[in-house]
């Protein structure tokens, strides 16, 4: 039985030496695949955008004040041309992101203190996990409660409060989203609060500060940084979230910023452009690219901005 | 500055209401938030849970070989196809006599579903023997009628602004006055691909799509995944190419889905003119989205085995690959598996990208291969909650419960291999 092991040993150990370089040449090939990815993204969008705005100018689609992207079936019909000015969408995906970090960030930053600070760990084991199954329901079922649930609610609220509210409104795609982020936001800054040393705290315990103030004058300034880069990386998943808007917050292309309206987003009409009847070529299509090309490069600023302020963070207390 | 001398007790009391007051503002941000959660999953399940049941009506059914096979030549394809509507309507006439008036009976004919005449021809063919027999058989009943029996018709309603009129309901109480009409469990739902009609749509075509797509995505993607990381952790020396790597998988992961849908409408179908709305496309484009994700994680898992055991492995004379391929994946394989799970979770919750390459068409067979025709479970959901159709609300409800029971099953696989086969260090 020895012998035969060893024969086996060493015959590994001889025919490796090419086998392994194979093996290691093959993983790098691998982790091209997530540069390749990135390129293609980037190719196949600004490919189609620079397609489109061979028929739409550049600064037609960046500044203009309307939306309404029908093709005509005849060239001399009225209103062929279609308009497709970005700045209402705009409007209405940051109305709706506005409304959705302004419910997040209070009710993830408290709670994600209270569970760092003051949560004894029994409670703390069984809350964030709990918390934390928010971010796992898929964004639809988060759409069918903002139209079932929270639009009719809002509705009628409003409507008995005397305001004019239309069935699907910023507000309702918006609360709802906000609730989406609320793990997200809690979990970031959770990491980012603990991650304050423990003798900052110790320090201002010994000065004769509450626990309050410890919190809101020594561990979140110290924690700022790193809040700020949740947030943003918060917001960069509220501007490309697609499906509670798509099924909440509707299709009219209006520039309002008054929460109760219909507003439409970015992601809302790209589904909507490409989701129809398409035919490739045609200004409504490749319209769709344009707006995922802007889509893209927004959120990615956001992104890379974030991730470089929170990697500075954790150098800073490393 | 204020006195503090003078005021102690004062400012000491102050700053414990405070203390009090700030974790009470804590305690209830998480409250709402958790009720948000519980409020979520109860509106879902009060309008979902009734899809369970289904509502059956008790006819006697003659099945009359005259009409349906006058040949005697029982040809199965035949059979299936026969015209069984008059067989429901002689039946209907038999049980409610009273009713005379042609335009009565056609609305009398509506308390069924359309769904019995398959139901019937199914029957048949399974059984030829039925022919010339009658038979009391349970069979299933109208949207209306159906939502009616689940109490979900507000009678008190005007008689115009319901779609359910008083005459239907009085047939419908006569039924239930001597029990030949009762929910029973809806196998239907769990065994049927989509309809045009609420009380005959089911989810397996949609629940067999996500399948398909989730297979192809975990077929590219844990691979391409597990030895990205694998080479980033353990082979790929500091450069300028790694660290490209390196950030492009942390952006990727944070690109919104919807983009990864475009990239899949203008390359996979575009340029290498893969079959649309199929399981295939779905698949990798799910896969690219699901990648990072993967990468991360099995990064992470990598990371934890400590130095220790690969430096005894190398010691022993193993090459490094032996030793990353023999000791380090398989002690890190638990938590890249946990990893992966949660990546496949997130995939089967997906329904942007599966848009944009077309995974939204009406479908109604039960797709049987990855290059077949289908659609996903949550672009079910989405498809349904569009729909006007009354019966179609709670349809979407149970769906999500289907959905959300999948996505708990494997978190809950996901936390045990954690627990279980998970070594600390």
């Amino acid at each position: 039985m020895f012998p035969s092991t060893n024969l086996q040993l060493r015959r590994a150990g001889r025919g490796s030496k090419l086998k392994e370089q194979i093996i290691i040449v093959g993983m790098l090939v691998c982790s091209l695949v997530a540069i390749l990815i990135t390129i293609g993204i980037v190719l196949s969008l600004a490919f189609e955008a620079f397609l489109f705005f061979r028929k739409v100018p550049v600064f037609d689609f960046l500044f203009g004040l309307e939306w309404s992207p029908q093709t005509a079936i005849r060239a001399d019909q009225v209103g062929a041309s279609g308009k497709f000015g970005v700045l209402p969408l705009l409007t209405g995906t940051v109305l709706i992101s506005f409304i959705a970090m302004a419910v997040a960030t209070p009710l993830g930053l408290y709670s994600a203190v209270y569970l760092t600070e003051y949560a004894k760990p029994k409670t703390r084991n069984w809350i964030k996990p709990t918390l934390e199954l928010l971010a796992g329901i898929p964004t639809v079922v988060y759409g069918f409660f903002a139209a079932l649930v929270v639009a009719p609610i809002i509705r009628n609220t409003g409507s008995g409060a005397g305001f004019d509210v239309s069935s699907e409104s910023a507000l309702a795609a918006g609360l709802v989203m906000g609730i989406m982020l609320i793990p997200f936001i809690s979990s970031l800054s959770d990491d980012v609060i603990s991650a304050v040393p423990k003798a900052m705290r110790e320090a201002s315990y010994g000065l004769g500060a509450t626990r309050v103030e410890t919190i809101t004058q020594v561990v979140l300034p110290a924690a700022t940084v790193g809040i700020v880069g949740s947030l943003l990386l918060a917001t960069s998943r509220a501007i490309g979230e697609t499906m509670i808007v798509v099924m909440a917050a509707g299709l009219a292309a209006k520039l309002t910023l008054n929460p109760l309206e219909a507003v439409t987003t970015m992601t809302v009409q790209i589904v909507t452009l490409l989701t129809g009847d398409q035919e490739f070529d045609s200004a409504k299509t490749l319209a769709a690219f344009a707006i995922a090309l802007f889509l893209f490069i927004l959120t990615m600023g956001l992104n890379v901005i974030a991730l470089k302020i929170v990697d500075k963070y954790k150098v800073h207390y490393a | 500055m204020p006195d503090y001398a003078l005021n102690t007790s004062e400012n000491t009391r102050r700053r414990h209401i405070k203390e009090v007051r700030f974790q009470w503002v804590g305690r209830i941000a998480i409250l709402i938030s958790l009720g948000f959660l519980a409020l979520m999953f109860i509106a879902i399940s009060v309008r979902g849970y009734s899809v369970f049941e289904q509502t059956h009506i008790q006819l006697d059914i003659f099945f009359d070989e005259a009409h349906l096979d006058p040949s005697g030549a029982r040809d199965p394809e035949m059979l299936l196809i026969a015209d069984y509507k008059p067989l429901l309507t002689t039946a209907l006439q038999r049980r409610f006599r009273e009713v005379q008036e042609r335009r009565e009976k056609r609305r009398l004919y509506k308390i069924l579903s359309r769904g019995a005449v398959f139901a019937l021809g199914e029957m048949v063919q399974k059984n030829p023997n039925l022919i010339g027999t009658s038979q009391r058989l349970w069979l299933p009943a109208s949207a209306e009628v159906d939502l009616y029996m689940k109490g979900k018709v507000d009678v008190s309603l005007e008689e115009e602004l319901r779609r359910l009129k008083n005459k239907e309901i009085n047939w419908v109480n006569q039924l239930k006055a001597q029990g030949q009409i009762k929910k029973k469990f809806n196998t239907r739902f769990f065994t049927k691909g989509d309809s045009r009609e609420p009380e005959l749509s089911g989810i397996l075509g949609a629940v067999i799509g996500s399948a398909f797509s989730l297979l192809v995505c975990f077929t590219i993607a844990f691979p391409l995944g597990l030895l990205t990381a694998i080479y980033l952790e353990d082979f790929a020396k500091k450069t300028l190419l790694t660290d490209l790597i390196e950030i492009n998988i942390n952006n990727l992961a944070a690109v919104p889905s919807i983009v990864f849908g475009l990239l899949g409408l203008s390359i996979f179908l575009g340029v290498f003119h893969l079959p649309r709305s199929t399981p295939l496309v779905g698949g990798m484009v799910l896969a690219l989205m699901t990648l990072p994700t993967i990468i991360i994680a099995a990064r992470a898992s990598l990371r934890s085995v400590p130095n220790t055991i690969r430096e005894a492995a190398l010691g022993l004379g193993a090459s490094k690959v032996q030793t990353t391929f023999h000791h380090t994946v398989p002690l890190a394989m638990p938590g890249i598996l946990t990893g992966t799970i949660l990546g496949m979770a997130g995939a089967l919750g997906e329904t942007a990208p599966l848009l944009m390459i077309g995974m939204v068409a009406f479908i109604v067979d039960v797709p049987q291969g990855i290059t077949d025709v289908a659609t996903s479970l949550p672009v079910q959901i989405f498809l349904w909650a569009d729909s006007p159709e009354k019966g179609f609300v709670e349809r979407t409800a149970a769906a999500i419960m289907v959905l959300l029971s999948f996505l708990v099953l494997m978190n809950l696989l996901a936390v045990f291999l954690r627990k279980k086969l998970q070594r600390q260090w």
